[in-house]
């Protein structure tokens, strides 16, 4: 096992170490960048040249890569050009990812509560219609891109019923205390319930458009999974027992169907990380994926290469986890 | 299995219990219930002393010391925090006293005495007086290598620059209240340029305790001293309270405010990136108010009982022709023609808000220097044709040049603007190479370095000065027009040199308007200017006392909250 | 499986495995295959939608009322008193903000979102093809090399990727197809290194070495055809996701910003500003989007389920 997870650790390594050139060389390979970014309509050849030397832009890419890396082993990642201009990119993801992993966490719950029990219900009545439209309805969740979904939501419960707000993460100017940098979370722990109702009801219309994609994977995936496990033997055995349908479906159709699902969640939150950049320039919601939109409208390679960075760590360590608790469920995985 | 799940439960109620001993609600009981923009619900009239004005900002400010800054999101910010020496009417363009009450000059043009206003304070209790006033000069000028950097001290570089070629010499305390700037030339734009937000003038102390001239290369970007991030300190109406890093500027009332106390207790600025969100924001009422809404949002959001303030045009959309870039241009007639091709009536009418106008040269009308007789160019397509044959270039191909990823006030929708100029230009002959750049991803760049044959840019003026639009685009060996290609060049320089360096006001207004006249003639005409279009600022239904500037320089303390 | 990320790749792998077990009874399994989808729903509706789609953009050009390019009412666009022209007739839809007759634009979009879609596809099926028939038919170093750069490429959320992608090339039709196809190489590449595997000591292939087959001609005479079904089942579910995805980049900005041959994404990233007031410019091409995607979806998803052998039990 342990031999298993130290093999992971190190192509995971190499695998970032790969990522951050690719990244470095890539972004310097944009057009424009941040001395257009700094410099607007107010610039002119000279300023340009000028700050791109101040910069060490004009140095070559090996030797940006060098000083780059000495400076990221100081801890220093570079300084925001654009539209956070003179703010440590580092900073911009840490005060900006609280407010997106707690979106996802509310994003990854709806999807879960609904998808799991409603995957389940389509797989016993296989081929009815409830099943048929469950499985295109999930489908409908799949094919309607994400910022659209944000937009209709917004546009329905914020601008013409006025029964959430339209946008941000919390009321302006509420005095909310803050000690995790999770809104929700802060309200209940420092007992300010009002300032955690008011930052619940600004996240449940992001969420809910978030959710879409991980709620058709999971919904199919539980589906197929229940299906599966329903023919075998053990059921079967389970069933000519004589144990009761509730015992045979909790002990041993559900448990065996979510060891798939489990699994499957690590991926999502790739397609949550993507959908965060969408779903946040919607709402103007002041997370990591709002920062990545802003990112590549002004060019701002600091926070570009961090924030692309960290979302490429975050995923694979969150799948990294999770093949590790799947290996350790299921033994078959780590022989191979 | 059982067991795995006891044990999560235990750790997670273990983690809470550790938070929540940590964590202790810091909140005020007096304040209440913190609603935003509704906590002025509760307020009655104009006397809403204790109201809060939430304003919806597109981006964070850079930086909250106007000094390094360029951007129309900070100075929103730092106008209200910091005053100037010389001040700008409400509404107008006109220069008024601020923190001067006076200003006379010698009869050189060279020495400056200024009479500062008494009873002053800064926010930290600091007085006002003659020593800050020369305090603040020093300091300008006594930047580091980052702090001269354009992308820096930008407004500094250009109006006054750096080292031995500086427009600065030496600023005295003659008395208390009476300072004397001597400038190391004659120029018109003095004391005007002092108006500019980034002139706001800092307490010694704050400047001094907070390291304010520590700004640092740092990796790619610059970093800022503690001055420009947490302590901005000047004599407003308004003192910095807090910025969360994200979302929400909190500026708080000065109640020892020298002038007319200011009529809410708070403004936030929050953070909202995205334009349509903005909107929704506003007619939710969870903000009062935002910059720059979208021309086709102006007649529903009156519907919905909010005030579109419109300003003033002060700015210009041009089409600018760079001969460096393509040699064809270099012909005069080629240049007319492309100009007698666009229908600027349509354009205007069908692109731009009411209140736009069609532009006749490079500065907008109310900027001293506007020339009133000059003609227009007329949209005259035949004439274009023949113009184009008599040049030998019925056939001329071109690469035309808009951003994409972006809206400037004077520029509400590039692609549409492309479209109907393209369209004009087909019409009588001429083929269009589209060249869509974003903003900041090509465009600028390529735009500044001649690879543009013809391009849409514009300007936002800062001051009411000539100077300000003309050698933004004119002065220089390589400037986007590429005029170091055309034959005038030297003429042109010239003319720029000579207008700023006239001391005398009406003299220099009469050599702006000869210049104005001259770069708008069938053998000049380096660029095309297309129009002045007027942006809008909205506030709710509720906001009584913002009076729009043509110079997008709105004073918030006399905003009151009704209801 | 040895590395990180194995979910993500078990789910392609046992697609590749699912319909590569073919073997000797490949022609029953499509036969078998094809009854089961005769009498699916989901398969008949995905189908419908898509053979009208493909009809719609085949013939667009001859169907549309007007030219989609013709700023045919720009005299009565005001930006701020009329900024988008009405419905009327001859106009059943109204104009954009520049005068174009939208219902044109619509029906001729759907030409263009399909070249897009398909071109997409193609070129990460054709990057995918190249690295998979490396990696799995070469075997060795060559499938340890291949097999990395595609887990450094899966490493990043796929959308992320194509952001990045099509931030750094010159905008237009290209770099949103590029961008797209990009993100699905490493997708298709293991598939078929999968599929390719699975086969490698299967009867058929084993014999064909035999007889003294070369390495090259075993790949694609033997090895290939049967990986087929797979590749289509994800071609069809990447079809949707392309149109979806270049909805996406025309909404952050990144998209093709000539429009004078429309596209529906494009459509959509174009109606931004007009949410607000004028939200039909952004809901008839989402609309369009939606119905187009779900179609393949529905395909793809019911195609995947007949090719595939566990729930033919």
């Amino acid at each position: 096992m342990l031999k298993f997870v130290i093999r992971r650790v190190l192509q995971m390594g190499l695998a970032l170490f790969m990522l951050s050139l690719l990244l470095f060389a890539w972004l310097r390979a944009l057009p424009g960048g941040p001395v257009s970014a700094l410099l607007g309509e107010r610039g002119s050849p000279e300023a340009a040249a000028d700050l791109r030397r101040q910069l060490g832009l004009d140095q070559p890419l090996p030797v940006q890569y060098v000083r780059f890396v000495q400076r990221a082993l100081d801890g220093d990642f570079g300084i925001s050009t654009g539209v956070f201009r003179g703010q440590p990119a580092i900073d911009i993801f840490l005060t900006r990812l609280p407010a997106t992993v707690e979106l996802s966490i509310f994003a990854l719950a709806i999807a879960l509560t609904l998808a799991i029990p409603l995957g389940y219900i389509a797989a016993r009545r296989r081929g009815g219609v409830l099943d048929t439209g469950l499985v295109i309805s999930s489908l409908v969740g799949v094919a309607v891109p994400v910022f659209f979904l944000a937009f209709v939501l917004k546009y329905l419960f914020a601008v013409r019923w006025g029964l959430l707000p339209p946008s941000g993460y919390q009321t302006a100017g509420i005095d909310a205390t803050r000690v995790t940098g999770f809104a929700v979370l802060d309200g209940i722990l420092t007992r300010e319930w009002d300032a955690s109702w008011d930052a619940f009801r600004h996240l449940l219309l992001p969420a809910i458009a978030l959710s879409s994609i991980p709620f058709a994977v999971i919904f199919r995936i539980t589906r197929a999974s229940v299906l599966d496990v329903m023919d075998e033997d053990y059921v079967r055995t389970a069933r000519a027992k004589g144990l009761r349908a509730p015992v045979i479906r909790v002990r041993h159709i559900m448990r065996n169907a979510l060891i798939p699902v489990i699994t499957i969640i690590g991926l999502q939150v790739g397609a949550l990380l993507a959908g965060a950049v969408l779903t946040e320039k919607v709402f103007a919601f002041p997370g990591i994926g709002q920062a990545l939109a802003l990112g590549f409208e002004t060019r701002d390679y600091p926070v570009l290469q961090v924030l692309i960075m960290m979302a490429a760590i975050i995923y694979i360590v969150v799948n990294l986890l999770v093949d590790i608790a799947y290996a350790l469920i299921d033994p078959r995985v780590r022989t191979k | 299995m059982k067991n795995r799940r006891v044990a999560i439960a235990a750790t997670s109620a273990a983690l809470a219990l550790v938070l929540s001993s940590c964590a202790e609600s810091e909140r005020d009981d007096s304040s209440g219930e913190g609603d935003g923009a509704s906590g002025s619900e509760d307020a009655g009239g104009a006397e809403a002393s204790d109201a809060t004005f939430v304003f919806g900002a597109a981006g964070a400010p850079t930086t909250f010391d106007p000094f390094y800054a360029s951007d129309g999101e900070t100075f929103r910010v730092t106008r209200q925090i910091f005053q100037n020496l010389v001040g700008i009417e409400p509404g107008g363009t006109e220069f008024v006293p601020e923190l001067a009450t006076e200003w006379e000059s010698s009869e050189d043009g060279l020495t400056w005495t200024f009479q500062l206003q008494d009873g002053v304070t800064f926010h930290d209790g600091e007085p006002f007086d003659a020593e800050a006033v020369c305090y603040n000069f020093e300091r300008w000028a006594d930047q580091n290598e980052a702090g001269q950097n354009p992308s820096a001290a930008y407004y500094y570089g250009n109006d006054f620059g750096f080292g031995e070629d500086s427009l600065y010499e030496s600023c005295t305390a003659t008395d208390e209240m009476t300072a004397e700037v001597v400038l190391t030339r004659a120029t018109g734009k003095f004391p005007g340029v002092l108006s500019q937000s980034s002139y706001g003038i800092s307490s010694p102390a704050a400047l001094e305790e907070y390291d304010a001239n520590g700004i640092e290369v740092q990796g790619e970007g610059f970093t800022f001293p503690e001055y420009a991030t947490d302590h901005p300190t000047g004599t407003g109406p308004f003192v910095f309270d807090s910025f969360d890093g994200t979302s929400n500027v909190t500026l708080t009332r000065n109640d020892d405010f020298w002038g007319e106390q200011a009529g809410v207790q708070e403004i936030i600025f929050r953070i909202i990136s995205d334009e349509t969100a903005r909107r929704q924001e506003l007619e939710s009422g969870t903000i009062n108010g935002y910059d720059l809404p979208n021309p086709v949002d102006w007649a529903g959001l009156e519907e919905a009982g909010n005030q579109v303030l419109i300003r003033d045009p002060f700015n210009i959309l041009y089409l600018a022709l760079n001969p460096v870039a393509d040699p064809q241009l270099e012909d005069p007639l080629i240049r007319r023609a492309l100009y007698h091709a666009i229908n600027r009536e349509e354009l205007v009418a069908s692109q731009l808000p009411d209140g736009a106008e069609v532009a006749t040269q490079f500065i907008p009308p109310t900027v001293a220097g506007y020339n009133e007789s000059i003609e227009p160019y007329a949209y005259d397509p035949e004439a274009a044709q023949d113009l184009l044959e008599e040049a030998g270039a019925s056939d001329l191909t071109i690469d035309l040049w808009y951003p994409t990823e972006v809206t400037r006030p004077y520029m509400p929708n590039p692609q549409a603007i492309y479209d109907a100029v393209a369209a004009d230009w087909e019409a009588v002959g001429v083929t269009i190479n589209p060249v869509a750049r974003p903003w900041a991803g090509g465009y600028i760049d390529g735009t500044q370095q001649s690879q543009a044959p013809a391009f849409f840019l514009g300007w936002t003026g800062d001051l009411n000065s000539a100077d300000n639009f003309l050698c933004a685009f004119f002065c220089g060996e390589d400037n986007q027009f590429g005029t170091s290609a055309l034959p005038f060049q030297d003429e042109l320089q010239e003319g720029l040199r000579a207008g700023d360096a006239e001391p005398d006001e009406d003299a220099r207004t009469a050599l702006y308007e000869e210049l104005n006249a001259q770069i708008m003639s069938e053998e000049w005409l380096p660029g095309l200017p297309l129009s002045h279009s007027p942006p809008a600022i909205v506030v709710g239904p509720n906001v009584e006392g913002l009076i729009p500037s043509p110079l997008t320089a709105e004073d918030f303390s006399t905003i009151t909250l009704s209801e | 499986m040895t590395s990180y990320g194995d979910t993500k790749k078990a789910r392609i792998d046992a697609l590749a495995e699912a319909g590569s077990l073919s073997d000797d009874e490949g022609v029953s399994l499509w036969r078998s295959a094809w009854l089961r989808l005769r009498k699916d729903p989901v398969f008949l509706i995905g189908a419908a939608i898509v053979t009208a789609f493909v009809l719609l953009a085949i013939i667009a050009p001859w169907i549309a009322p007007h030219d989609p390019a013709a700023r045919l009412l720009i005299g009565e666009v005001s930006r701020q008193s009329n900024p988008v022209p009405e419905p009327r007739p001859g106009f059943p839809l109204g104009a954009d903000d520049r005068g174009r007759d939208l219902l044109s634009r619509l029906i001729v979009g759907s030409r263009q979102t399909l070249i897009v879609g398909v071109l997409a596809t193609l070129g990460g099926l054709i990057g995918g093809l190249t690295l998979g028939i490396l990696a799995g038919g070469v075997g060795g170093w060559v499938d340890a090399a291949v097999m990395r750069v595609v887990d450094v490429m899966l490493s990043i959320p796929s959308l992320l990727l194509a952001f990045s992608l099509a931030a750094i090339l010159e905008p237009s039709q290209w770099s949103v197809i590029a961008a797209i196809a990009i993100i699905q190489v490493p997708i298709f590449a293991r598939l078929l290194r999968g599929s390719m595997l699975s086969q490698r000591h299967s009867d058929h292939v084993l014999a064909a070495r035999a007889l003294g087959v070369r390495p090259i001609p075993i790949v694609f005479r033997h090895m290939l055809p049967n990986a087929i079904g797979p590749v289509i089942v994800q071609a069809t579910l990447v079809l949707a996701v392309a149109i979806i995805d270049a909805a996406a980049l025309s909404f952050l900005g990144l998209g093709n910003p000539d429009d004078t041959r429309p596209e529906w994404g494009q459509m959509l990233g174009a109606a931004q500003p007009y949410f607000n007031s004028y939200p039909h410019l952004a809901f008839y091409p989402a609309i369009c989007i939606v119905t187009v995607a779900l179609g393949f979806t529905l395909m793809g998803e019911s195609l995947r389920e007949a090719l595939d052998p566990k729930s033919r039990r």
